[in-house]
């Protein structure tokens, strides 16, 4: 059975501790060669950008979030150690831990982290399919004697370079498909390395939940639990057609997936759907000047995005949650595709007028969808509206200059309010 | 109720009463036709609530009166009917039910209360007169490609018709945009017209009107309020509401010192605009003009797919000129010339572009450029 030290990446039969460096931590499969499709998590990202770039914060709770009514997006090893999870509402993790330092998101610093690990990650295989910044897919079959080591070998110096380099960790879930990888990534958290091998896909997956299944959440567990289903080895014992009938298309992913089978291929290039941006309030609001300021920025930062990508949009879609938590989106079909704040700003507007009645709103949401390379955006020039052409030509010139000398070069005074 | 009815002259009330019905309909009884029958004549009314059509047409009629009916049902039913049958329709107020009878063929259909269907108001109209079938014809035909389908500007989505100044004294003026390009089609002031106010004519009524002008002899009587519009033959009444909205001012659209001229073919320009335009694949396909002593050559440049290049003999005398165009609005505006060449009137590459037919200035198009 081959084993790998995940410290000094040394070769060997299994032993309890690395025969080179004396290291504990050592990883033994009977499949750990032969296996090719992997699962990187890095641990704590936010987090641990922040611990690594101010160090006084390395043994204190770190919590990334926002705002009186934000929601934790990371929680560092040491304030999940007091309960505190992602997604959870920022007073309760508060309550937990009082004594944890919150930090803004920094989204920037967490980014250029991101593209140094997927630089990486490229040095492996060109098939890379990012998930978020901190997590991705890897597809290294076919790798091995270009590189000379099977994939768990190499797997295992991108973990370490990433500790090196960028003081980073993340662990690994190495398996035969995606499924299998991501659920094995989560499994020894953190600077895990877990492989989960073909002999032993039917026997793991037995006991485990089917909330473990990437897109079931409550409501879909619920669905299950109605079905009678809360492991895979229940979801095992149902019929395919059965299945497919009670729970539509989906129902056949599930028979395939209780049996640990996904045949997703590892893509790189997952095309773009929709770009968008939202913010929760600290204060539920109907004020439509704040209102307006928040529509104008999201408006800015999906065009930027829209600008990044070379792509355009053909539909404008403003979203708003009302106090209570219900959800209305109103969306309008444009001429021709944009990439324009200004458009999707005077496209929004008028449906936020339409629906302000309706307020106080805790979210405003603001994006382009249908989207279509550059080249397919329209002309900006309008022969009703000729100031069309020259607020166009205001924002290209604005956005070089913001390119010259950083976001906050230049601003409208309408994204002050 | 009981009728019988040349299956032709049925078929034709009852397609003019389908086509203004909604296919997805919420309300069931804007789903249905309103068959009335008194004296000699039958009468089928549908709505969708903006607009109302009134189709008579002559029907043995053995006792009056009236019921709703599915119109596209009936519809389908009369169109896969035999030509020349005679067809009987019964309404038997016991059951609820209408029978279509024709030779051996027997449809019962279920009915809604007459009752139930919706009139609509009838309006004073602040203007009357009545026009050739053919001039409102052209106004309509000539106008209407360039009726915008974008929902935020709705007062666009429609045709303009109103009373205007034109070059030799007033006249009816029908305007249609979309922002990025303009047809203005002007007629002689028909007798009676000059109090019409200005109205929006949405573009579903623009369609249903059009089926109500292919007689060329035919007289259309018009009537015109703030809020709607009548347009009236003898057999039948099209009302429709029009758009509560302000159309923009275009004549400051309408370039006035455009002098780079050139004059062409408008079918050969359009064969040739259509060929270059096929190599690329994009909605918005840009086509290049360059313009240089009485040779325009036609290219389009799409990276993803490829390129084509047309050269074409016009009469051009000014200096070189490129400017480029979306395929789709130069296809759609040459084809709009019918008798004479086409005149294109330039000024620079960024602005918006005239055309005429010839020197006839009583249609006018205006298309804005896109940068190649």
């Amino acid at each position: 059975m081959p084993a790998i030290c995940k410290d000094c990446i040394a070769q060997f039969d299994p032993a309890p501790r690395c025969p080179g460096c004396g290291s504990p931590r050592v990883v033994a499969h009977p499949e750990l060669f032969s296996l090719s499709i992997a699962h990187m998590d890095c641990d704590a990202f936010y987090a641990s950008v922040e611990k690594r770039d101010n160090p006084a914060l390395r043994d204190k709770p770190v919590i990334i979030g926002g705002g009186r009514r934000g929601v934790v997006s990371t929680a560092c090893y040491i304030a999940r150690i007091r309960g505190v999870r992602s997604a959870m509402p920022m007073f309760k993790a508060l309550a937990l831990c009082p004594e944890a330092v919150v930090i803004a998101p920094r989204m920037a610093a967490y980014g250029e982290a991101s593209r140094a690990i997927k630089a990486m990650m490229q040095t492996l295989t060109p098939d890379i399919e990012p998930l978020s910044l901190d997590e991705a897919f890897l597809d290294l079959n076919g790798t091995q004697r270009l590189h000379g080591a099977p994939p768990a070998v190499l797997l295992a110096r991108l973990i370490k370079r990433m500790k090196d380099e960028l003081g980073l960790t993340g662990s690994i879930g190495l398996s035969h498909n995606k499924f299998l990888a991501k659920i094995a990534s989560d499994l020894d958290k953190p600077r895990g390395f877990s492989v989960i091998g073909q002999a032993e896909t039917q026997a793991f997956l037995n006991d485990k939940p089917v909330r473990m299944i990437w897109g079931v959440g409550a409501s879909g567990q619920n669905a299950l639990n109605a079905a009678g289903i809360q492991t895979f080895a229940d979801l095992r014992r149902w019929d395919r057609k059965d299945l497919i009938n009670r729970f539509g298309p989906q129902g056949d992913r599930l028979w395939h997936l209780a049996r640990g089978e996904d045949y997703r291929k590892v893509s790189a290039h997952m095309p773009m759907k929709s770009i968008s941006n939202e913010t929760t309030f600290d204060q539920d609001t109907s004020d439509i000047e704040t209102l307006d300021g928040h529509l104008w920025r999201m408006a800015l930062k999906v065009a930027d995005r829209a600008k990044a990508k070379s792509l355009a949009g053909r539909v404008v879609v403003l979203k708003l949650k009302r106090a209570n938590h219900a959800g209305l989106s109103r969306r309008t079909t444009l001429h021709s595709a944009t990439q324009l704040a200004d458009t999707i700003y005077r496209t929004a507007r008028p449906l936020l007028d339409g629906a302000k009645d309706q307020g106080p709103f805790r979210l405003i949401g603001c994006g382009i969808t249908d989207l279509h390379p550059e080249s397919h955006a329209g002309h900006e020039a309008d022969l009703l509206d000729p100031g069309a052409e020259k607020r166009a030509k205001a924002e290209r010139a604005a956005d070089q200059i913001k390119a010259r000398f950083g976001q906050d070069a230049i601003i409208k005074g309408r994204a002050l309010r | 109720m009981k009728l019988s009815i040349e299956r032709a002259a049925l078929l034709k009330a009852v397609s003019q009463a389908q086509s203004v019905v909604e296919r997805r309909n919420t309300i069931p009884i804007l789903a249905n036709v309103l068959i009335e029958a008194e004296g000699a004549d039958a009468s089928f009314r549908a709505t969708d609530l903006d607009i109302e059509v009134v189709d008579k047409a002559p029907a043995q009629v053995e006792r009056a009166g009236a019921t709703t009916v599915s119109a596209t049902t009936l519809h389908e039913i009369v169109r896969k009917l035999p030509d020349g049958a005679l067809v009987t329709l019964t309404a038997d107020s016991a059951t609820g039910r209408l029978t279509v009878e024709a030779g051996r063929s027997n449809f019962s259909l279920a009915t809604l209360p007459k009752e139930d269907f919706p009139v609509m108001a009838s309006s004073e109209y602040a203007s009357n007169f009545t026009a050739p079938a053919p001039v409102l014809r052209r106004l309509f035909d000539k106008s209407k490609f360039a009726i915008s389908t974008e929902e935020t500007r709705y007062y666009l989505n429609g045709v303009y018709m109103h009373v205007a100044d034109g070059d030799g004294g007033k006249t009816l003026r029908c305007v249609a945009t979309d922002g990025h390009r303009l047809a203005r089609i002007d007629a002689p002031m028909p007798e009676g017209a000059g109090d019409m106010p200005g109205v929006i004519v949405p573009r579903k009524t623009v369609g249903e009107l059009r089926k109500l002008l292919d007689d060329d002899d035919l007289k259309v009587a018009v009537s015109v309020s703030e809020t709607k519009i009548r347009f009236a033959t003898p057999n039948i009444t099209l009302t429709s509401k029009v758009i509560d909205g302000t159309f923009p001012d275009y004549s400051r659209v309408i370039p006035q010192g455009n002098t780079r001229k050139m004059e062409v073919d408008a079918s050969d320009f359009a064969r040739a605009v259509d060929r270059v335009a096929t190599v690329s694949s994009e909605r918005s396909r840009a086509v290049k003009l360059q313009l240089d002593e009485d040779r325009l050559v036609l290219s389009v440049n799409a990276p993803d797919s490829g390129a084509a290049e047309e050269e074409l003999a016009v009469a051009y005398g000014d200096e070189r000129l490129e400017i480029g165009f979306n395929a789709k609005y130069l296809l759609e505006i040459a084809s709009q010339v019918d008798r004479e060449n086409a005149v294109f009137l330039f000024n620079s590459s960024g602005d918006p572009t005239l055309m005429r037919e010839g020197n006839d200035t009583s249609a006018v198009y205006v298309v804005m450029p896109m940068r190649v």
